[in-house]
């Protein structure tokens, strides 16, 4: 239907910061409120003048807020937009604006200029760099900005400040003691940008003069040198000193591991040598999308047949789920995590304990060789994900007085609990709620085979409503086939298209019902790639999106975009039909540099585009999927 | 000026054999309750259907709506007692026991300041009270079979379904009475209900106390229909000495917006009346619209009164902001996906003419606003956005 918010505005955050230059200036107000530097959010305003500045615990090193003074000698410098704005180091320009400062700072009293003024420029400094670093987009205006402003200053009161700076530092070394990591830190980073400054100002300062124009390389220069993994580095040996912080610890073991990132060439060459199975990656990949995994299929499976008997750590009914994973022969993910919790209830059915082992420990070992396994088959899916941390969990909870057939036991009657609750008697209780959003004369669209969908059209059928169905299919797998096949057994009348006829036929369509491979918590609907097409061409033609979702796939990270976790699937299935040899025509060329085959297998859907999520606990919303994940997450570890 | 027909409220009474029909509007203020269903009817009669009309807007208009004092008089003394009890002839042979929840609830229903809801959770208060059960799970059936007759005497009612909800799942669900006797479990509950009850009364105020914020000096006021909570709202505001004035649509079919403009004249606020299309006209003028709800839906949406959903489109496009003021038992557990995706309730209307047979006549009483219409809720829980809805429905119920 329509989106639950406002379109969203494309105003990027890090151009409205560059926007209190243009703000209406306020003298009266001197404080940090209407400072841009304390427009970072996270910068919490220090309480003591010239204190060294303190930044949060932020992605943006430099978030230091002004010592109140300093902020009302600065002042002026956001007054006139004009100034801000100048034609590139324009010699009026900036000889205006330092007469400004300088006027300005003669106001002030000499008293005070001499206590202040070293926080004033060090802090100047610092807003100055990180204007610089945070708005490297916005181009030439705050290259110029950054140019020219330091030059003015250093004209009036060069040497002074240097020297001025040596005195904070020194200052702030006595401090230490009292200050936190993250506000030495900050210092530590306005202290190198200042040294920038000066470098820059010193090669800079006759080509200013001589009125020629501000050359983006010395904004470079300006820029903070260090990249990010020195920061990292920086910080975490940071954090080693400061060994008395267990509570940090425990947050750093929380976060998960980061994804495997492919296109970073060392780990992937390490995590080669530690793989079961050799696998060639595919060559020619779709730039944006290297950080994913691709292999050629066809070596994949030759390896895999061939490496039976040598793989010996890989249950039977394990290894079989796997090939079936890599032949495409079980999709939907319902339907993959169920064949591998009854794997795993296989492969715990047969598992004993090694002497000199407790069983908790090495079966949450063995269940972890037995994913990477089946991630070598294919990367698992968000609802898998789930499942097995529920398992771990359970393993890890078992009781150390249960003897190990009592324990396998209980694990094998957990998983079976698992799949009835959180699966089949959720599907029920999704069917019994959509149900009730089909009425007589409906005609219903759905996308792909999505199993709980399918269930409802036909308990809808079986209650005797009159409905029609249009399936929307797409290449190369084009399961909406197996979907219509039931369904017009079944008697429903129907309708095939593929998806490129979407938007002819969603005119005459009530209700659109999707599948979902995942909800994300921001109500963001990760699925079948091309769910996003037909749910943004339903909402434009103000048709209700739907989507059914049992919780256990609701996940509680955030994604905007497809790009940044996906799978990709064989590349040769795009490129090739099978049985059309007359228009074969990639056939020669897939081996050619410049030929790049993008198979995406899963998109994501923005929560605009979606009316409702019919899920196990109700109808709601996709604004209420963090609710659900919130609240019943520990329900779902512990059943 | 012509005088809204009672027919739909007589109507009623003359049973289900008689096929509903409406008094041509005559000039005449006192259309005979008895009349017959002559001629005339063939070729006035609206095709709406006989038994769907909502005993909710029933009540709603005998509430509020503008009738003449007189006529109402007479029209009373033709049927002899309230109109209200319409519903009772059908619905009270199922509660055949001395004590009925139907009476109860019927009586406290005919408190004009009485929400449906808390008539219903009156009602339910007086179940536990005069039940003769022994055993917890007697009391709970009991209970669940007077708030399901309750509920079935009314389906349109949103507030009256998530009323008696609420209430069970706030009576029912302490984990204190398990390890009671009977007896004092039973009084406790009784005290929760009646605490219940008072929660519910008290709502009204603490959204009248909450939105006072948003009212500024000088501001202009949409408002539609008539709801009591905006009433309250608007009332308070006045006393608090806050400037501003209020404009009225006139709200038909029941017209319950001259009404409430009649109320606020009495509280020297200025009001100008509008008629229902003049919303847009208006809206520039407008700084902020205030409506009612009979429901807040899951999705954080309202199902209100006929009209509201285009105030609410007007004001979004040109940028006003849209308050609803809706106490917390006005919570339901649903979620339309659109206009058609509701209980139908119709209310007759009378265009003052004949309408000749052949013409269909669009009777539904309610519309749906989405979500993304409205831009804040004030509820008794607090001031919400609409997101927030489904947020607390899911606490209460799940």
């Amino acid at each position: 239907m329509d989106p639950r918010r406002a379109p969203r505005t494309v105003s990027d955050p890090k151009v409205r910061k560059v926007g209190f230059f243009t703000d209406p200036p306020d003298r009266s107000l001197p404080g940090p409120p209407d400072h841009p530097i304390s427009s970072f959010p996270t910068s919490p305003p220090s309480t003591i003048d010239n204190s060294p500045p303190s930044a949060g615990n932020s992605l943006s090193p430099v978030m230091i807020p002004p010592p109140r003074h300093s902020s009302s000698i600065l002042s002026p410098l956001r007054r006139d937009p004009a100034e801000f704005f100048p034609l590139p180091a324009s010699p009026t320009a900036s000889t205006s604006f330092s007469d400004d400062v300088a006027s300005t700072m003669k106001g002030r009293g000499v008293a005070a200029a001499s206590s202040s003024l070293p926080g004033g420029l060090f802090f100047y400094i610092a807003a100055i760099k990180s204007a610089a670093s945070s708005v490297p987009a916005s181009g030439l205006t705050t290259v110029s900005v950054v140019n020219n402003l330091p030059i003015g200053i250093f004209e009036k009161g060069g040497g002074v400040a240097v020297e001025m700076q040596d005195d904070q530092s020194s200052r702030s070394k006595s401090l230490k003691e009292k200050t936190t990591k993250a506000e030495r830190r900050a210092l530590q980073e306005a202290q190198r940008a200042a040294k920038a400054t000066a470098k820059a100002e010193d090669g800079k300062t006759p080509a200013a003069a001589s009125g020629g124009a501000a050359s983006v390389k010395s904004g470079k220069s300006v820029k903070p040198p260090p990249s990010q993994k020195n920061d990292s580095a920086a910080l975490a040996a940071l954090e080693k000193k400061a060994g008395d912080r267990p509570p940090e610890k425990d947050r750093k073991k929380e976060v998960p591991q980061p994804r495997m990132q492919f296109d970073d060439k060392s780990r992937v060459e390490k995590a080669k040598r530690r793989a079961v199975v050799k696998q060639t990656e595919a060559r020619n990949r779709v730039e944006l999308f290297r950080h994913l995994p691709q292999y050629e299929r066809g070596t994949q499976r030759t390896e895999l047949r061939s490496k039976f008997f040598e793989l010996d750590p890989v249950h039977p009914a394990v290894y079989k789920v796997g090939l079936q994973y890599l032949y495409g022969d079980i999709c939907g993910s319902n339907a993959r995590c169920i064949a591998m919790l009854q794997a795993f209830q296989e492969a715990i059915k047969d598992y004993s304990t090694p002497s000199k082992k407790t069983l908790a420990r090495d079966l949450t070992a063995k269940i972890g060789s037995y994913l990477s396994f089946l991630i070598e088959c294919r990367p698992l899916s968000i609802s898998m994900g789930n499942a097995i941390r529920f398992l771990k969990n359970r393993i890890a909870k078992l009781p150390l007085t249960l003897s190990e057939l009592e324990a396998k036991a209980t694990l094998r009657s957990d998983i079976d609990r698992f799949i009835n609750e959180k699966i089949i008697l959720a599907d029920k209780v999704i069917v019994k709620h959509a149900v009730t959003k089909i009425s007589d004369g409906d005609v219903l669209l759905t996308y792909g085979s999505p199993s709980a969908v399918e269930m409802v059209l036909l308990h809808a059928h079986e209650l005797g409503k009159q409905f029609r169905v249009v399936v929307v299919d797409s290449r190369p797998k084009l399961e909406g086939q197996l979907l219509l096949h039931r369904l017009v057994g079944k008697g429903i009348n129907c309708t095939y298209t593929h998806v490129n006829a979407i938007s002819y036929i969603m005119h005459e369509v009530t209700r659109v019902f999707l599948g979902a491979s995942s909800v994300l918590s921001n109500g963001t609907v990760y699925s079948k790639v091309g769910t996003a097409c037909v749910a943004m061409v339903a909402h434009a033609f103000r048709v209700p999106v739907l989507v059914c979702c049992e919780a256990y796939k609701f996940h509680e990270r955030v994604q905007l975009d497809s790009l940044c976790s996906n799978e990709l699937g064989d590349p040769d299935v795009i490129s090739k039909i099978h049985g059309r040899e007359d228009i074969n025509f990639l056939d020669g060329s897939t081996n050619s540099e410049n030929l790049q085959l993008l198979n995406l297998i899963y998109d994501a859907t923005p929560s605009d585009y979606i009316s409702m999520i019919i899920t196990d606990y109700g109808m709601v919303p996709p604004t209420s999927v963090p609710v659900i994940v919130r609240d019943y997450r520990r329900e779902h570890l512990w059943i | 000026m012509w005088w809204r027909s009672p027919s739909f409220i007589l109507d009623k009474q003359q049973s289900d054999t008689v096929p509903h029909q409406r008094n041509p509007p005559d000039t005449l203020p006192l259309p005979l309750p008895s009349q017959p269903p002559f001629s005339m009817a063939d070729t006035l009669q609206n095709p709406s259907p006989e038994n769907n009309i909502s005993a909710y807007y029933q009540t709603r208009a005998a509430h509020h709506a503008v009738v003449t004092g007189d006529w109402l008089a007479q029209a009373q003394a033709a049927i002899g007692r309230d109109p209200d009890d319409s519903t009772d002839t059908t619905v009270a042979t199922v509660a055949g026991k001395p004590f009925s929840v139907i009476d109860e609830f019927n009586s406290w229903r005919k408190q004009p300041e009485l929400a449906e809801a808390v008539a219903a959770i009156r009602a339910l208060a007086a179940v536990i009270r005069n039940c003769q059960a022994t055993t917890m799970m007697e009391l709970e059936i009991e209970l669940k079979k007077a708030s399901d007759s309750l509920k079935s005497g009314d389906t349109t009612s949103i507030s009256l379904t998530a009323g008696c909800d609420l209430f069970m799942r706030y009576v029912t669900r302490t984990s204190a009475l398990e390890y009671e006797d009977f007896d004092s479990a039973k009084s406790r509950l009784i005290e929760r209900a009646e605490k219940f009850g008072e929660i519910s009364c008290k709502a009204r105020r603490i959204i009248a106390m909450l939105s006072q914020d948003f009212i500024f000096d000088g501001c202009t006021i949409l408002v539609h229909g008539f709801s009591r909570v905006v009433f309250e709202v608007l009332k308070t505001a006045a006393q608090s000495k806050k400037l501003f004035r209020v404009f009225c649509t006139e709200g038909r079919p029941d017209r319950s917006g001259l009404r409430l403009s009649n109320e606020l004249a009495k509280l020297d606020v200025p009001v100008k009346l509008l008629i229902d299309s003049a919303v847009a006209y208006t809206m520039d003028e407008v700084d902020m619209v205030f409506v009612g709800a009979d429901g807040v839906v899951e999705s954080g949406g309202i199902i209100n009164m006929m009209g509201t959903f285009q105030i609410a489109l007007v004001a979004h496009s040109m940028n006003k902001p849209v308050y609803v003021a809706a106490e917390s038992y006005k919570f339901a557990r649903l979620y339309p996906l659109d206009q058609k995706d509701m209980v139908p309730a119709l209310c007759p209307i009378d265009f003052g003419v004949p309408i000749p047979s052949k013409v269909e006549v669009e009777t539904s009483a309610r519309d749906y606003t989405p979500p993304q219409y409205l831009t804040l809720l004030f509820t008794d829980l607090g001031v919400l956005t609409p997101s927030v809805v489904s947020d607390e429905l899911i606490q209460l119920y799940l």
